[in-house]
Order: C-alpha cells, then sequence, then structure tokens
C-alpha cells in the first residue's frame, strides 16, 4: 500500500516537473516568449561589453556583479577544508608512511614528471585568462590541484609543505577581500571597480577582474591540493 | 541531428546512474558515477555553457572520483548484503 501511493505521489510531481521543461523546451536560447519585456541579460550582456570591456559574460558577472557571492563561496570552500583538516588531523602519518595498493611503475612516475608541468601550466592559463575564455579561478585551482594529486599517486614520498599552502592560501583571501575593500574606500560599494577598463580582448582588461580571479585561482588550487593531501595520507586501521 | 546526439547521452547518463546503484562493486559504481559528470560536461558543452563544462569536468571527473577511490581503499571495496531482511522491513513500518 505504501509502495502504491509513494509511486502515485512520484508520478504525480514528475507529470508535473516535465510539463513545466516541456513548456520550457531543452536547450533554448531564451526563455522569454513575449518579446516586449526586456530579460534581465541583456542589460548584463550591455554592461559587460561597454561598460566593464570583458568578453566573458560569465566572469563578468560571478566576480564584478555578483562578486560579494564569490567571497561567500570561497568562505564556504575554506571552512570545509579547515572542518576535513580538523577531524583527520590527528591521524594523519608522517610522510613516507602512505598506503599503497601498489607502487607506481617507471611509465607512471616519469609520465606524471613530464605531464606536472603542463598540468600546471594549463590551470594557470585557465584563470589568468578568466575574463577573455571559459573559465576561471575555480576551474584553474582544480586543474592544478589534479596536478599535484598526479604527483601524490605516482611518488610514494612526494609531500607539499603545508606551512606554504597555509600561506599561499591566507595570502589569496586577504588579496582578495583587500581589493574588495579598495573598491569600497574608491567607489563606494565593496568590490566595486575602481581600475582603468582597458580595451576590449586584452589581457589587461576589465579592471580588478583578473586580480580578484588570480587570487580565487591561487586559494582554490592550496585547498584542494591540501584536501587531497590530507586524504591521501589518512590509513585505514583495518587496512594498509 | 544535434536532438538526436543530446536524447543519447541523456540516456547514457540515466543507464550510468542505474549503474552505479545497482552494482555491488563499490569501484565500478563510482566509475559510473564519473561516466555520469563526463557525459554531463559534453552536454552542457553542447548547450553552449563551456564554464559550466570545464567545472563540471575538472570537479566532478577528476577530483569526486579520485576522493571517493581513496575512501574506497580505506574502507570497504564490496557493498554488503543486507543480513536481516525482517529488520529492514519492520522499520519501513
Amino acid at each position: 500500500m505504501k509502495k502504491i501511493l509513494v509511486i502515485l505521489l512520484l508520478a504525480v510531481v514528475g507529470f508535473y516537473i516535465a510539463g513545466t521543461f516541456f513548456d520550457i523546451g531543452f536547450g533554448n536560447s531564451h526563455f522569454v516568449k513575449n518579446d516586449a519585456i526586456k530579460p534581465v541579460k541583456d542589460t548584463y550582456l550591455q554592461q559587460t561589453v561597454q561598460e566593464l570591456k570583458v568578453s566573458n559574460t560569465v566572469t563578468s558577472i560571478v566576480v564584478n556583479f555578483r562578486g560579494f557571492d564569490t567571497l561567500g563561496e570561497v568562505t564556504v570552500l575554506f571552512l570545509s577544508v579547515t572542518a576535513l583538516g580538523s577531524i583527520l588531523y590527528k591521524k594523519r602519518h608522517h610522510v613516507g608512511e602512505r598506503s599503497v595498493l601498489f607502487s607506481a611503475s617507471s611509465i607512471v612516475t616519469s609520465g606524471s614528471k613530464l605531464l606536472f608541468p603542463a598540468i600546471v601550466l594549463l590551470g594557470t592559463y585557465v584563470f589568468i585568462h578568466g575574463h577573455l575564455s571559459p573559465g576561471g579561478g575555480f576551474q584553474g585551482g582544480v586543474i592544478i590541484a589534479t596536478g599535484f594529486l598526479l604527483m601524490l599517486l605516482a611518488y610514494e614520498n612526494y609531500s607539499v609543505s603545508h606551512t606554504s599552502l597555509a600561506i599561499v592560501e591566507s595570502l589569496a583571501g586577504v588579496t582578495f577581500a583587500g581589493v574588495g575593500l579598495l573598491g569600497y574606500m574608491n567607489g563606494g560599494t565593496f568590490l566595486q571597480n575602481f581600475l582603468p577598463a582597458g580595451t576590449l580582448n586584452d589581457l589587461f582588461s576589465g579592471g580588478v577582474i583578473p586580480i580578484i580571479y588570480i587570487a580565487v585561482g591561487f586559494k582554490v588550487a592550496a585547498e584542494l591540493t591540501g584536501v587531497i593531501y590530507t586524504v591521501l595520507n589518512e590509513k585505514g586501521e583495518n587496512h594498509g | 541531428m544535434a536532438f538526436i546526439l543530446i536524447a543519447v547521452l541523456l540516456l547514457l547518463m540515466i543507464a550510468a546512474a542505474i549503474y552505479a546503484v545497482v552494482q555491488k562493486d563499490l569501484l565500478y559504481a563510482v566509475i559510473a558515477t564519473g561516466i555520469i559528470s563526463l557525459v554531463l560536461s559534453i552536454l552542457f558543452y553542447l548547450l553552449q555553457a563551456p564554464d559550466v563544462a570545464l567545472t563540471e569536468a575538472a570537479i566532478g571527473v577528476a577530483l569526486t572520483t579520485i576522493i571517493f577511490v581513496i575512501t574506497i581503499r580505506n574502507t570497504e571495496r564490496m557493498e554488503d548484503e543486507p543480513q536481516n531482511d525482517n529488520n529492514i522491513k519492520s522499520e519501513v513500518k
């Protein structure tokens, strides 16, 4: 009886959700059927290109129009990393005692040594060109963290200094908040753009957006590398 | 043409999700979850959202999968069978 009720409920909910999405259509570029109403996106697109001179609209919204939200996101990531570190801290083992299923072959070790600089370079490219091409601080930071992950998997005694990770992470966070406060002093609101916008499609354009995204990239890379390092050095009590 | 491609990708996602739930070997289940993220990132790219596609590819395919694999290595690889069916049924009621 209960199962039938659950199936009935799911069917009703699914019917209405499917109806809503059927009305919108899958992958449409605009939702507004009535052309008389000017959508919000047009305002954003216009301001992004004409005032900020940024070619990637997503970046301009994430860092400039919704910059305070991004600061909140970075804080959430920082808090979760801190919580993970504080839970796993006591159980952490010394370098070299990492439990491995099997040691990496020479192909894997030399291959990762070759790939590691390329991965870090790609990540750096992604967050430096965040305002020109798809990507940004979060994506670039995660790509750099996967590079460190590759090295940690390939070399059993590869270690990352927690002190330098903490320093990089704190400096990046302070830069983000400091740029925001500078905007508050110059323009009147937090994270206000106070540098000249430059020309469209230039590397040095968009005011404070590249500075903030570089800070976010360093911060995310340091945090996620710390997470991977902490989790990898966590040793199960029954195994290993 | 694009509609057929998107439909095939969506069906692949559903199939991988069902496989991940049914599979008893958790390592295969985690790989299936990674396939869901990979297909989702292709889908985001097809729908002209390259930023989200990059995020999904980097976090969903690489980072989450690896953290799950490390977790499986430190715990159990095979999913346990429920030992007593009657207990579970009485809890549901």
